[in-house]
C-alpha cells in the first residue's frame, strides 16, 4: 500500500495536480510516526510511510493548509474521511484546495498498549497470522493483534470513504459496531456508580489540551478555555471538580459534530477514555432525534442545528435522568 | 551491603509509612503507573516509569500561594504557607532523581523558593536502579547512570533482594531508620545484574545521541536555524510534553475567587500554549514555531548556557512516547546537530 | 519560614493624577506611611488588585524621593483598565523592587546624557531623568527628546513645562505626531527630530518608547555616529514570578524581569531577536 501511495502521490505532484503532499512521517524508531506536509519526491522517498502505526488523523491540519496556495494531496484514512466532510460543512477547509485520495484504514495498533503488557525495549513488530512478533532488547514477546489495536480501531464505525477524488484499494461498508456498549454499561450504571467512573477517569487529567487540540471538531480561532475573560480560563484546576467541567464542556461543545474520529482518547497521555462522552451524546442523538452521523454528507442540517416540531421537549432531561 | 528479601517489601513500606507519608509508583487499571500515597495493599510497580514525574512532590501541578480578604478599599494579605510534614518517594528513577538538581537550581537559587524547598527540606527520595531500560530511554547522554541513581538514598534490586546505599545524611537516616529490617547481604547476583544493565544501556538506539552540538555558545546558531519551521510544522501546541516532563518548571500565577475570598495559586504553565507570552499590547511569540522552538531552545541551549552546561533534559523518554504527534528533543537534536 | 517574594505586600494609592486621555499616575506608599521599598531608577514592582491580576511596572519616581512611589500606567488590558477606574484610599498590593537599573552610579556618572522617549516610554525614564536633576553634580549635561501622539498624550507633562524646563544644564525638546492647535512646537516622529537636532556623539543615551520608536531612534542614532555600547534601553515582556522563575519573559537565556529590564543595545545584539 505504501508503495502504491508513494507512486500515485509522485505523479500527482509531478503533472502538477498538487503542489504538497500530507501524509505522515517516519519516526526515529517504527512506530513513532509524525503527520507531515512534502514537498517533493524526494522528500516522500526519503520519509513518507503508510504502515500499522499511522493512526493519526491529518484531517485538522487541512484547514490551514487547505488555505495556502496551491492544492494539496491529503491521504485519509476512512475514520479521517469523516471529519474532513464534517470540516467542508463547517466552512472551514476549502474543498477544491485538496485532493483526497481514500486509503485503507485500520485496525492501527497502539504502542502504549504493547508497552501496557510490560513489554519494554521494543525494537519492532511483526504481524504473523494475527499474533505480534514482538523484538526487544531483552529478546521477543509476543502477544495478540487484537490486544494491541488502537482503541478507536477497535470500535470501528465505518470503513467507508465518504470524501474522495480517488481510491487507493478497496472501498469498506459502514460497519454494524459495537461502539456503543460501554456508553450502555454506564448507562446501566447507578449515578452513584457512574459519577465514580468519571471522577476517577478525569481526575487523571493533567490539562495539557491534548485532546482538545488534535479534535478536528475543535477548530475555533479562539478557544474559551483560552480566553482569560471567559472565567474558564485556567490551566490547572482550581478546585477539585474542574477537570470534569473542562471535558463535560468540551463534550457538550461537539456533540453533533464529533464524528467519534477517537483521536482525543488516542492521544490523552493519561488514557482517559474521552471518546465515551461524545459516544454518548451521538448515541443520545440517535435515540432522540433518529439516526445520524457526524460528518456522513456535507450537506444534511445536524439534528441540533434543525427544529423540528416532533423533536423531544426539554423535559426528556428529566425523565431520563431518573433511575 | 545492607538488604531486605524483595517479598518482605510490603512490611518494610508499612514500616516507613507508619513514621511518614510514603509515596511509591503504583501500576492503574489501564496498565500505566503513577505515584500513589502507599496504604496497605499497595504494590510496587515494575514499570519503566511513571507518566506524571515525580517533579510534582515538590512543583505540583497546582498549589495555594497565598489568599487575600478584600474589605471596602483594604485587602488583608494571609500567608497560608505551612512547612511540609516529612515524606518519603521510594522507587524514583535516575532520571527523575536528576531532574530534582536541575529544579534546584531553578527554585532554590536567590530569591528562594519557600514552597519547592520546605518540600524539598521535608522529602527523602529513594531511587531504584533501573534494570530494563527501554529504547526511549537516553539517561545516559546526559551523564545519569541508571543503575547508579542519585537521591537521598538508592537501592538496587537482583531480582530477590533490593539493596540499600545512602548518597546523602538525608538518606543515612532514613536508612538508619529502616536499619532494624535490613541484613547484610552478598552483591555477587547484584552485580551480575547490574553489568547486564550497563550492557543493555550500551546497546539502546540512542545511547550515542550527542549533546555535542548544543549548549549557550550557539545561541543564534540554533535560534536561526531553518529546521524549526519543519520540526514545529505538526505540533498541536498542546501542553503534554511539558507537564510529563520532569524538568519543565514554567509556571502561572493566577487569582481564583472563591467568593468569600481571594486565592492566589501557581500552576504549570506551558510555553507550547498560545498565550504563554500575550501581553495586552501583543505577543513576541506569535506562531507555534517560536512557541516549539522556546521549549528546546531552553533545555539544550538557554539552561546550559545558565547553568555551566548543564542540559535541562535527563533522558527520562516521556515525551517519546507522550506526544501526540510524536515530536520530541531527541528529533529535534538530530535534527539540529552540527555535523 | 522566611518570606517569599510571591507573597506581596499592601500599599495604599494616596493620590492619582489623570496624565493623559489614557495614562494615569498612581501614589502609593504603604499603610504606615512612607515607601513600600527602596529602589534604583529602572527598577519595576508587582502591582496587583487581587482576583484581577497582577503586573509589572516600572517605577516612574525617583528613588530621591523618599516618601512615596509613583507609577505612571496606561489603560491598556484588564488590570490596568481596573487601575485606572480605582479611586484614592484603595489599597493594592505590590512587590519588588525587580530587575537590574539604569547604570546611575556607575557608566552613566559624570556624563552628558541624553534621554529619548516616546510616550509611556517615558515612565521609566523620569525616574532616571529626576534622579540625576536631583544629583545634579554627579552628571553632565541633560537633553531630553520627548514626543507623543499628541499634546494631551505628553506623559507628565506639567512637571517637564514647570520644573524640567527650569533647571539649568537641562534641554527639554518635545514633539508631537501631527500638528495642533495651542502647540507651537515640534511637529514630527521622535526618531527625525533627533537625528535634527544633532545631539553631540559624546553623550550616553537612554531610549524608552513603542518598539519601532525604538528600532528607528537607534538606527538614527547609528547615523549621527552613535555605537550601541552607548545607548541603553528598558525592555518589557509578559512576566508572571518576577524572579526569572517563571519562564516566559526570556529573551534567549536572559530573563527581562531579572537580567533586564535595562539593557544596552550591544548586549542586546547577542541575544536572539524575539521582542
Amino acid at each position: 500500500m505504501q508503495e502504491a501511495m508513494i507512486k500515485r502521490a509522485k505523479e500527482l505532484l509531478a503533472d502538477g495536480t498538487v503542489n504538497r503532499v500530507i501524509g505522515w512521517k517516519k519516526g526515529e524508531f517504527f512506530y513513532d510516526i509524525t503527520p507531515a506536509v512534502f514537498e517533493t519526491a524526494e522528500e516522500i522517498d526519503a520519509d513518507f510511510v503508510f504502515d500499522d502505526f499511522t493512526s493519526a488523523n491529518v484531517s485538522k491540519y487541512l484547514v490551514k493548509e487547505s488555505k495556502k496556495e496551491g492544492k494539496i494531496l491529503a491521504f485519509l484514512k476512512p475514520c479521517d474521511t469523516y471529519s474532513f466532510n464534517q470540516l467542508i460543512k463547517e466552512h472551514r477547509v476549502v474543498r477544491e484546495n485538496v485532493y483526497i485520495i481514500g486509503v485503507p484504514g485500520g485496525p492501527k495498533l497502539d504502542i502504549e498498549k504493547i508497552k501496557a503488557k510490560g513489554i519494554t525495549g521494543v525494537l519492532g513488530v511483526k504481524n504473523e497470522n494475527f499474533t505480534l512478533k514482538i523484538d526487544t532488547l531483552y529478546g521477543e514477546e509476543t502477544m495478540p493483534f487484537y490486544e494491541a489495536i488502537c482503541g478507536k480501531c477497535a470500535d470501528c464505525k465505518s470503513k467507508k470513504h465518504v470524501i474522495y477524488d480517488e481510491l487507493i484499494g478497496e472501498d469498506g461498508d459502514v460497519l454494524d459496531s459495537n461502539r456503543f456498549d460501554m456508553v450502555e454499561k454506564l448507562e446501566n450504571m447507578t449515578a452513584q456508580e457512574r459519577f465514580e467512573f468519571w471522577r476517577e477517569q478525569l481526575s487523571k487529567c493533567i490539562r495539557c489540551n491534548a485532546c482538545r487540540n488534535v479534535c478536528p471538531a475543535c477548530t475555533c480561532e479562539k478557544c474559551v478555555f483560552d480566553n482569560p475573560n471567559s472565567g474558564v480560563e485556567n490551566k490547572a484546576a482550581s478546585d477539585s471538580f474542574e477537570e470534569n467541567m473542562f471535558h463535560i464542556i468540551r463534550a457538550f461543545h461537539v456533540a453533533g459534530r464529533c464524528t467519534d474520529c477517537g483521536e482525543c482518547s488516542r492521544v490523552c497521555p493519561q488514557n482517559i477514555p474521552l471518546h465515551l462522552l461524545n459516544r454518548k451524546f451521538i448515541k443520545d442523538i440517535n435515540a432522540l432525534y433518529g439516526e445520524y452521523q457526524a460528518g456522513a454528507d456535507t450537506t444534511s442540517r445536524a439534528p441540533l442545528n434543525t427544529y423540528d416540531t416532533e423533536d423531544c421537549e426539554p423535559s426528556i432531561v428529566h425523565e431520563r435522568g431518573v433511575e | 551491603m545492607l538488604k531486605i528479601a524483595k517479598n518482605r517489601l510490603n512490611e518494610l513500606f508499612a514500616a516507613i509509612a507508619e513514621k511518614q507519608t510514603l509515596y511509591i509508583p503504583v501500576d492503574r487499571e489501564d496498565g500505566a503507573a503513577e505515584y500513589r500515597k502507599w496504604e496497605n495493599g499497595c504494590e510496587m510497580s515494575g514499570a519503566l516509569n511513571t507518566v506524571r514525574s515525580a517533579k510534582d512532590f515538590f512543583f505540583p501541578q497546582t498549589e495555594n500561594l497565598v489568599d487575600f480578604k478584600m474589605e471596602g478599599k483594604n485587602i488583608e494579605v494571609i500567608d497560608i504557607r505551612k512547612e511540609s510534614e516529612d515524606f518519603v518517594i521510594f522507587g524514583v528513577k535516575a532520571c527523575d532523581a536528576r531532574s530534582f538538581t536541575i529544579l534546584d537550581k531553578v527554585f532554590l537559587v536567590d530569591p528562594v523558593d519557600s514552597y519547592y524547598k520546605t518540600r524539598r527540606d521535608h522529602g527523602t527520595v529513594v531511587t531504584m536502579a533501573c534494570t530494563r531500560p527501554s529504547e526511549t530511554c537516553f539517561c545516559g547522554v546526559f551523564g545519569i547512570d541508571a543503575t547508579a541513581p542519585e537521591g537521598d538514598a538508592a537501592c538496587f534490586s537482583d531480582g530477590e533482594n533490593i539493596f540499600f546505599k545512602a548518597n546523602t545524611e538525608k538518606g543515612q537516616a532514613f536508612i538508619d531508620s529502616i536499619s532494624s529490617m535490613l541484613e547484610e547481604g552478598d552483591t555477587a547476583k547484584l552485580d551480575e545484574v547490574q553489568a547486564k544493565t550497563k550492557s543493555i544501556l550500551e546497546k539502546l538506539p540512542l545511547a550515542n545521541l550527542s549533546t555535542d552540538s548544543f549548549g549557550g555558545a550557539r545561541l543564534k546558531e540554533h535560534f536561526n536555524s531553518d529546521k524549526w519551521g519543519e520540526l514545529s510544522e505538526a505540533c498541536l501546541g498542546c501542553g503534554t510534553c511539558t507537564f510529563v516532563c520532569p524538568t519543565c518548571q514554567c509556571y502561572d500565577i493566577k487569582d481564583f475567587n472563591t467568593g468569600h475570598g481571594i486565592k492566589r495559586f501557581r500552576c504549570w504553565d506551558s510555553c507550547m500554549y498560545s498565550d504563554f507570552t500575550k501581553m495586552a499590547h501583543g505577543n513576541p511569540r506569535l506562531t507555534q514555531l517560536e512557541r516549539f522552538r522556546q521549549r528546546f531552545m531552553h533545555k539544550l541551549v538557554y539552561f546550559p548556557a545558565n547553568n555551566e552546561g548543564e542540559f535541562g533534559c535527563v533522558g527520562c523518554g516521556r515525551c517519546l512516547s507522550k506526544c501526540p504527534i510524536s515530536m520530541n528533543i531527541v528529533k529535534v537534536m538530530k535534527a539540529l546537530e552540527v555535523k | 519560614m522566611n518570606n517569599d517574594t510571591l507573597i506581596p505586600y499592601v500599599g495604599v494609592v494616596t493620590d492619582i493624577r489623570q496624565d493623559t486621555p489614557d495614562v494615569k499616575t498612581f501614589r502609593v506608599v504603604s499603610p504606615e506611611g512612607g515607601k513600600v521599598f527602596e529602589h534604583m531608577p529602572g527598577q519595576c514592582a508587582m502591582l496587583s488588585v487581587p482576583g484581577v491580576g497582577e503586573g509589572m511596572f516600572s517605577i516612574t519616581s525617583s528613588p530621591t524621593n523618599k516618601e512615596f512611589m509613583e507609577f505612571s500606567i496606561k489603560k491598556c488590558g484588564c488590570l490596568t483598565t481596573w487601575l485606572h477606574a480605582m479611586e484614592v484610599g484603595q489599597q493594592i498590593t505590590i512587590r519588588g523592587p525587580y530587575g537590574n537599573h539604569f547604570p546611575v552610579e556607575t557608566e552613566l556618572k559624570g556624563k552628558d546624557l541624553l534621554f529619548i522617549a516616546g510616550g509611556i516610554g517615558l515612565a521609566p525614564l523620569r525616574s532616571v531623568i529626576n534622579y540625576v536633576r536631583d544629583k545634579r553634580e554627579n552628571y553632565g549635561d541633560i537633553q531630553i527628546v520627548y514626543g507623543s501622539r499628541s499634546k494631551d498624550d505628553l506623559v507628565d507633562y506639567q512637571e517637564i513645562l514647570d520644573e524640567w524646563m527650569n533647571d539649568d544644564g537641562v534641554e527639554v525638546n518635545l514633539t508631537i505626531d501631527n500638528p495642533q492647535e495651542g502647540w507651537d512646537g515640534h511637529v514630527g516622529f521622535v526618531p527625525n527630530y533627533v537625528k535634527e537636532l544633532n545631539p553631540s556623539t559624546n553623550k550616553t543615551v537612554l531610549v524608552c518608547g513603542p518598539p519601532i520608536m525604538i528600532k528607528f531612534t537607534l538606527a538614527g542614532l547609528k547615523e549621527l555616529g552613535f555605537t550601541e555600547t552607548q545607548v541603553y534601553t528598558t525592555m518589557e515582556l509578559r512576566m508572571k514570578c518576577a524572579v526569572g522563575k517563571c519562564g516566559r519573559c526570556n529573551i534567549g537565556n536572559k530573563y527581562v524581569c531579572k537580567d533586564g529590564p535595562v539593557f544596552r543595545f550591544d548586549q542586546l545584539d547577542e541575544l536572539p531577536d524575539e521582542y
